[in-house]
């Protein structure tokens, strides 16, 4: 089955890994700017940062049919540095007309502390200035429930966000209630020991249906599993659900989610045929 | 949504599987037991504990309530007490 997986961190992957992707499945994906495994110590680190997701990364994508989109922002970690966090801000806007940018994030939280929070906040005016998308990261363990409603209420005393343009990443049992029922988008990570399963994963698109939910593996620096939206696939058929539903689970619902991006312009394998065959 | 296997075929699908996990539990907690030292008094042991608890309770949200015994609380004043504006 095609799918997008709209959380996973490439930079952090080998080229093999794009050459299993594609055999799975993948047509697309989105990658979300993140923690490097250490911090920073200048905005021109975050500068040479930018021009891989919107430069390589989109190259090396393209070489396996994989459509490649990325999203811009300082993470929750480096946040704790706002002087420098307010340096990668002002510099964003330079990234923001790239073909492949479709917003800011993920931005969010990680220890939950006050810096941490204004630097949100601030990501959200420069999402509000420039009319992006944005993409959030919960905290994880047991940071993840208390960060999340703080996120929320951040969120939702935002009157200029439209809230069916932000998705709410890494949501749980706990969480995925208080992100969907705010009419926020939530995406569900699939990775071992710390966040969801892909058997869990298929519990709450049980519980709560396929609507504004989508799975992703986030793929990153620690041990996770890129082709853990396969696995999804998997579980859900051994379960007898529709092809329908868990279409729309990996392929649909990404693509409404990322089509209110202006810089959105997904080409699906029949829209490829048709172009190639009209030459 | 409903989930479309029977109670009898999910039952028959997941038992080894559940009772492998239930084992490792059951081990883990020994080999606390049979270690030096003394871990009794760690807030984790009580949440691991809990945890249990929670987890052979019969209701519908254990997953979310497990979850939730692993959660630091959530303070809804949090904006006033760390003095962050909202916009
Ligand atoms: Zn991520």
């Amino acid at each position: 089955m095609d799918y997008f997986d709209p959380h996973i961190h490439m930079v952090s992957r080998i080229t093999d890994d794009y050459e299993t992707l594609a055999k799975m499945g993948c047509v697309g994906l989105s990658e979300p700017a993140f923690w490097a495994g250490f911090d920073r110590g200048t905005v021109d680190g975050f500068r040479d940062y930018f021009r891989q997701l919107t430069e390589v990364e989109p190259k090396r994508a393209a070489q396996y049919g994989i459509q490649h989109y990325c999203w811009l922002c300082i993470n929750a970690k480096e946040a704790e540095n706002v002087n420098l966090s307010r340096e990668v801000i002002a510099m964003i806007p330079e990234f923001l007309d790239k073909p492949n940018v479709l917003g800011i994030g993920e931005i969010g939280l990680n220890k939950n502390t006050r810096n941490e929070s204004i630097i949100f906040l601030e990501h959200l005016d420069l999402a509000a200035k420039y009319d992006q998308q944005i993409l959030i990261h919960t905290p994880h363990l047991e940071d993840k429930y208390q960060g999340t409603r703080m996120i929320l209420d951040m969120l939702t005393g935002d009157s200029r966000l439209d809230r069916s343009r932000v998705l709410v990443d890494h949501v749980e049992e706990h969480t995925v209630r208080h992100v969907l029922e705010e009419g926020f988008w939530a995406g569900m990570t699939l990775y071992p020991v710390t966040k969801c399963t892909p058997q869990r994963a298929c519990d709450i698109i049980e519980m709560y249906g396929p609507e504004r939910l989508m799975v992703n593996s986030a793929g990153d620096w620690g041990p996770s599993k890129p082709t853990a939206v396969p696995d999804f696939i998997l579980e859900m058929r051994r379960r007898r659900h529709s092809e329908a539903t868990i279409r729309r689970i990996v392929y649909e619902n990404p693509l409404t989610f990322f089509s209110q991006s202006q810089s959105f312009r997904f080409r699906s394998r029949e829209t490829e045929e048709v172009a190639s065959k009209l030459g | 949504m409903s989930l479309p296997l029977t109670a009898a075929e999910v039952l028959s699908r997941e038992f080894l599987e559940i009772r492998a996990k239930i084992l490792e539990v059951a081990a883990a907690f020994d080999r606390l037991e049979r270690s030096t030292g003394d871990v009794s008094e760690d807030p984790r042991i009580a949440r691991l504990h809990e945890a249990l608890k929670v987890a052979s309770e019969p209701t519908e949200d254990r997953a979310e309530q497990v979850q939730l015994v692993f959660s630091r609380p959530y303070d809804e004043t949090w904006q006033r007490a760390m003095k962050v504006l909202p916009r």
